[in-house]
């Protein structure tokens, strides 16, 4: 009888369980700490939490909604976890939600084409006016040395003036009230999979393809091989002959495209028009996503889906305790901190310490 | 009177190693002593724990007879220790006078006092006979100069033992001449001093004393009169080791890298090198003999592609690659072992078998269009593992577990495993152990044997000796003599490093 | 092609661009022989009294002489040897800009430009103090770009501290604790925790978002309810000084944190350049091994820089919420605080530079408010874009010459 090779450590439960701790532990800690919040402001922590339960996953409807309302932070966190990987920091995903959710509701409304191949138009187009909105400041990044740290935050304030300013005056539906452009043409709408009932369309499905697309791609192409090598070590991917400042605006650029695609499944799936004031900090939510889901792009599913769910409970749980929907943000921000630091989490739950993802973003402002 | 330093058994350990191992030894007033010992003889990990950065596991520091324990930098300062790193402590950006005032500035007020620290530092200068520009800003200074502000530095803070860690390995012979005059006024004037070299003739020229140090023990306590360089470097080693690798005369072929006035500039936009034509053929290594800093860093990064020159062409097996970056450079057949492998050869979170493909992951059979094939991958590093002798269990293990001289190993391997025309060798061996280097030596002669052309650079002369076929010289961004590898003169080539050409070099 | 379009060239090339945006501009909205007028009036003047002087520019003409200048500039510094010349003419373009804005949107009227550049000192405030925050830190190596989230923050605290006691001084002191309490979470998380600072960073802008969001429902929207309390810091016009024409409404005619602003400006550059501690200061952020081991506690020197930054932005929160207005809104800071970061870019890390790159963002502010009572053939969404822009710009302009600290960013191990 030979004894069994020693299990290599990359496999097995014990890893899952390893990636799975930290993050879960957050959330729980995170939420203990909301608690308390509650329990100060004089409100009842059962009907708030149990309000937020049962608005998340209390019904088949609810499910459902928590998915919608997960979709774009899919997009969003695989957007901010790319450019995590090549040690970029995107801040500009809500600048990028906004372009490309322009970009959609401009070719859906304003474009006539067969029903079907609308929408795959529009899609693409708002894909990629994302993607452009992305690489801008990656050429600055590459070209000049502008971190994007700070140019994707101005490239933010750009893109929601701009925008408003389309909504506002020429792409403005004139027949209506409110301040919004006009509805796309049906055939230009991604399906829904349940009924309009439910609310739940298509965009979830592509979200889902996303990620796995976008595991595949960092992980067995070319392309990925070199947004990694230049993440983890620029100076070496420049010695070995790699295209260190091509592989950033690359990366920005996919980087962008996904959030253009969150765009343009929030205007094509959900709302089939864009009001002025449209995005509601998925800039910031995505980045809690990325960090949850510990760089890994399957990971970011079961993260916006968490998310999702708190959003969607929030509602409820207003209604039942009177507790401000804010309390979500704080709980969100929490969450953040003890992923980021999680040696946080392992000294308050005794765990010992692992190798970390380690993201490596401060290299300074220059080159 | 009881010596102004006394150690007694002095021992630290690391996880894994006992750095130091019951070191004894005394410092008289006045005296220089020196500790001779190869890399990781444990000089470093000793003079640490002197200077109050560890803290030792066992044994005893006495101060004129009084123990003592050193609880960091300033306690050491403030018992009268000063420290002169290898790399030197000073803030690039900051002039000379903040510098040395830096953690003890005299206020007037709330404000600094410049002017009286400029004063004091003047007259401590003047006595000990060292010239410092008090208001350059430090950057801008010759490394000699930056040395001495270093000196003055420990001086300014009232030390009366120096530690002067391997002063001369960044200086020119004449810079160090300059050095070891200070340093003979500093002991003149009554200051104690522990001198660490692995050089010997430089600790045979100015010791009073010898303690040789080998993995942690203090082998030997001689004195100049008692020893020769002989005797010292077998106890330094521990066994008869002369660097010497095993072969055959070179056979040029035609030439491979033609390289044409070039000039480069450094990172600040100065010139370092100026220009520089050479040829290498097939088939042959040539060495670049210099002391650091005379423009070898730039000339690589210049024919690697990692810079672009101001003029000049390169050319490379008939490719003209001048300024094209680095993929057209691999392209033309160049494979590139760079001076820091951690930094600039590896990725250290990396497989070993993705680090193997670091420059080939993009092409046949790695890659089938824009996917990457892993079997192909895995099956390339294990055939290099084998071949270049990588100690480890698995070939996803990651490069950051290796130890130095196995992830040189990695680096040599990658660069070697595809056909080249040119290699690019900086500094291969630099801080490896006995064992590695003769492997990776043996490699690289076995490369020019396969026709390749080799440009070495190294800073280690004995390494450019035991290797080159021609030995060029190169100093301030020049290249100032060529001299044939087969029995080369030592010390004329050690006078050309310093600029000096008067003696029969063919320039 | 890569080599052709070196820093220089590209900023010149903007410039030229820029000149070329201008006369379009001239010629879509400026008639001929249109006269645009700047009125300079007495320095405590009512605005319908007799102006000191008025200053007749004819509209085209003048932005045609500007442009003509930022073309020979550019040409210049296309083929010139001056590259460091790049970031002034950055700063010459992006003022002409703003004065041709300005010359056209007013054009055959009039207007108060002394008005305009008290306001503009006014509202460089916050982005000069959150300068200097930014400054103590990254001069000590620690990046902060939570300088937003610390602002945010502190105008909520310092508005319900000032609500609850009906008193803005109070209000003020508030603020001030409040940043440099929530930027020891910063300090923290990457001193102690040594997590990535630009992480750890992001974690207090979103925590301010939240926090505040939630505060501002929860608790101040409640307290205004019940009747408004207090007001916002007065206005202090500095005896004889402020009756200086120009000079007076631009410097001594305002409230207490512009007034802090303007004295801090040379005090933290007396204190970095000349004192003990701006020495450390420098030299732990640029080399904190040698401070090291000159007996320097490198990161005990950290935490006190990031919380004397803290304060600082606490300060700059303040005014938000305590002196430009008294209310507090969501995100009511705008960006400004990354807008700080790139003023404390431009000015190479310096005080006097970062004021003078504060000065730039808020001229287009300035600029914006202005002509909000003109027609102007622009939409008011391409003014209100202007700070940001020119954000994008002087980052892309200054990056390459600008040099921070080394060990910005780095955490340091003993």
């Amino acid at each position: 009888m030979s004894t069994p090779p020693p299990t290599p450590p990359t496999s097995g439960w014990r890893t899952w369980g390893g990636i799975l701790l930290v993050p879960v532990l957050a959330i729980f800690t995170a939420l203990v700490i909301g608690a308390i919040i509650i329990v100060a402001t004089g409100a009842d922590v059962i009907a708030a939490y149990g309000g937020l339960f049962m608005g998340a996953i209390g019904s088949p409807r609810a499910i459902a909604y928590t998915l919608v309302e997960a979709t774009p932070y899919i997009f969003g966190g695989l957007a901010v976890l790319i450019g995590f990987r090549a040690g970029l920091f995107n801040i500009g995903v809500e600048g990028q939600i906004a372009v490309g959710s322009m970009c959609a509701a401009v070719v859906g409304a304003f474009v006539s084409l067969p029903p079907g191949l609308h929408a795959v138009v529009a899609f693409i187009a708002g894909a990629l006016g994302g993607a452009l909105w992305g690489a801008i400041p990656g050429w600055l990044r590459a070209r000049t040395g502008a971190h994007e740290v700070i140019t994707t935050i101005m490239f933010n304030y750009i893109a929601i003036r701009s925008t408003d300013y389309l909504i506002k005056v020429p792409f403005l539906d004139k027949a209506s009230s409110s301040q919004r452009t006009p509805f796309i043409a049906e055939g230009a709408q991604l399906p829904f999979l349940f009924g309009p009932d439910y609310r739940l369309h298509v965009g979830f499905l592509i979200a889902i393809v996303a990620a796995v697309a976008t595991a595949w791609i960092l992980k067995r192409t070319i392309i990925g091989f070199e947004i990694r090598t230049t993440g983890a070590n620029p100076d070496a991917a420049h010695y070995a002959g790699m295209n260190v400042p091509r592989t950033i605006i690359l990366t920005m650029a996919l980087s962008g495209l996904m959030a253009g695609m969150a765009g343009a499944s929030q205007v094509l799936g959900l709302e089939h028009n864009l009001k002025a004031s449209f995005s509601a900090g998925y800039g910031f939510d995505s980045i809690a996503i990325a960090l949850l889901a510990a760089s890994n792009p399957l990971g970011v599913i079961p993260a916006a889906m968490f998310w999702g769910a708190l959003r969607n409970g929030a509602g409820l749980m207003q209604l039942n305790s009177g507790i401000s929907i804010n309390l979500i943000n704080i709980v969100q921000a929490l969450v953040i901190a003890f992923v980021a630091a999680d040696q946080i989490v392992r000294q308050i739950y005794r765990i010992r310490s692992a190798r970390s993802a380690g993201i490596t973003l401060s290299r300074g402002w220059g080159r | 009177m009881p010596p102004v330093l006394e150690v007694r058994n002095l021992t630290k350990r690391f996880p894994g190693i006992t750095a130091t191992d019951a070191v004894n030894f005394t410092l008289e007033a006045g005296e220089i002593h020196a500790f001779l010992g190869e890399n990781g003889a444990g000089k470093s990990t000793l003079m640490n724990m002197l200077y109050g950065l560890y803290r030792p596991d066992e044994g005893q520091i006495l101060l004129n007879g009084q123990a003592v324990q050193i609880n960091g930098a300033n306690d050491a300062i403030k018992r009268g220790l000063g420290m002169v790193h290898q790399h030197f402590m000073l803030v690039p950006t900051l002039t000379v006078t903040e510098n040395i005032i830096l953690g003890n500035e005299v206020v007037n007020g709330l404000l600094i006092d410049i002017a009286s620290a400029q004063q004091r530092i003047r007259t401590l200068a003047q006595t000990f006979g060292l010239d410092i520009p008090v208001d350059a800003v430090v950057h801008d200074l010759p490394v000699g100069v930056q040395q001495r502000v270093e000196i003055v530095k420990a001086l300014y803070r009232g030390a009366d033992i120096l530690i002067l860690d391997e002063p001369t390995a960044v200086l020119t012979p004449q810079e160090a001449d300059d050095l070891f005059v200070v340093i003979k006024r500093l002991k003149a004037q009554g200051k104690s001093i522990i001198f660490i070299s692995h050089k010997l003739r430089e600790v045979l020229a100015l010791a009073d004393r010898i303690s040789v140090l080998r993995r942690g023990k203090l082998v030997g306590d001689t004195t100049p009169d008692q020893a020769d360089e002989a005797k010292l470097a077998s106890m330094m080693v521990g066994r008869d080791v002369v660097l010497h690798i095993e072969k055959r005369p070179a056979t040029p072929g035609e030439v491979v890298l033609d390289i044409n006035h070039l000039q480069v500039a450094d990172e600040r936009g100065n010139i370092a090198v100026s220009d520089v034509s050479l040829q290498i053929h097939r088939g042959e290594i040539v060495g670049i003999a210099g002391v650091q800093g005379n423009g070898q860093t730039e000339l690589v990064a210049a024919v690697t592609g990692l810079i672009q020159p101001l003029h000049g062409t390169i050319v490379v097996a008939g490719a003209d690659i001048t300024g094209q970056g680095t993929n057209r450079a691999i392209d033309a057949g160049m494979g590139h072992i760079p001076e820091d492998r951690q930094q600039h050869g590896l990725v250290l979170s990396y497989s070993i078998a993705d680090n193997m493909v670091l420059s080939t992951y993009d092409i046949a059979p790695f890659a089938t269009g824009l996917i990457i094939n892993e079997a192909p991958i895995a099956a390339q590093a294990t055939a290099l593992v084998q071949r270049f002798d990588v100690r480890t269990g698995s070939i996803d293990a990651l490069a950051s577990t290796l130890s130095g001289g196995n992830q040189q190993k990695v680096v040599v391997a990658r660069e070697l495993a595809r056909p080249l025309n040119l290699l690019v060798a900086a500094q291969p061996t630099r801080g490896l152990d006995v064992g590695s280097i003769e492997f990776i030596h043996k490699s690289i002669v076995a490369e020019r044997d396969n026709g390749t052309g080799v440009l070495l650079v190294s800073a280690e002369l004995d390494e450019i000796l035991a290797l080159a076929d021609r030995i060029l010289v190169m100093y301030r961004g020049q290249i100032i003599a060529e001299v044939p590898g087969a029995g080369a003169d030592r010390n004329q080539i050690g006078l050309l490093m310093a600029g000096i050409t008067s003696t029969g070099a063919q320039a | 092609m890569q080599n052709f379009f070196t820093r220089e060239r590209i900023i010149s090339l903007i410039g030229i661009i820029t000149a070329l945006a201008l006369l379009w501009l001239v010629h879509q909205s400026v008639p001929n022989g249109a006269i645009s007028t700047l009125r300079i009036p007495y320095a405590n003047g009512k605005p319908q009294d007799a102006p000191l002087i008025d200053i007749p520019l004819p509209t085209a003409l003048t932005i045609y002489v500007l442009a003509g200048i930022l073309v020979g500039v550019a040409i210049g510094l296309m083929w010139g040897k001056r590259a460091d010349l790049a970031p002034a003419y950055m700063g010459g373009v992006i003022a002409v800009v703003i004065i041709s804005i300005l010359l056209t949107a007013i054009v055959n009227n009039r207007t108060d430009i002394v008005d305009m550049l008290g306001r503009m000192v006014r509202l460089a405030t916050p982005i000069t103090l959150g300068a200097l925050a930014g400054i103590l830190c990254e001069r000590s190596g620690v990046v902060n770009i939570a300088i937003e989230g610390t602002m945010l923050f502190s105008a909520c605290i310092g508005f319900i501290v000032s609500l609850a006691f009906g008193n803005s001084w109070i209000g003020l002191i508030a603020a001030i604790l409040a940043g440099s309490a929530i930027v020891m979470i910063h300090a923290v998380l990457s001193l102690y925790y040594k997590t990535d600072q630009i992480i750890s960073g992001t974690v207090i802008n979103i925590l301010a978002v939240g926090v505040t969001g939630y505060l501002r429902t929860s608790m101040i929207l409640p307290m205004e309810a019940g009747g408004n309390h207090g007001a916002a810091l007065p206005q202090f016009d500095i005896p004889l000084l402020s009756s200086i024409p120009v000079l007076g409404p631009m410097f001594f005619q305002h409230r207490p944190i512009t007034y802090l602003m303007l004295i801090m400006v040379p005090l933290v550059s007396l204190m970095l350049f000349r004192t003990p501690w701006g020495l450390r200061t420098r030299a732990i952020g640029e080399h904190p091994r040698a401070a090291d081991t000159m007996g320097i506690n490198v990161n005990r020197m950290r935490y006190f820089n990031v919380w004397i930054s803290g304060m600082i932005a606490g300060l700059a929160g303040a005014w938000f919420s305590l002196e430009a207005s008294y209310n507090f809104d969501d995100v009511m800071t705008n960006g400004r605080g990354f807008i700080a970061l790139a003023a404390m870019i431009f000015g190479n890390w310096t005080p006097f530079g970062a004021l003078s790159g504060a000065l730039l963002f808020s001229a287009a502010d300035a600029l914006q408010i202005k002509i909000q009572g003109f027609d102007f053939a622009l939409p008011s969404q391409f003014v209100q874009m202007l700070p940001y822009v020119i954000t994008v710009v002087v980052l892309a302009g200054v990056i390459g010459r600008a040099r921070p600290p080394a060990a910005v960013g780095k955490t340091y191990e003993p």
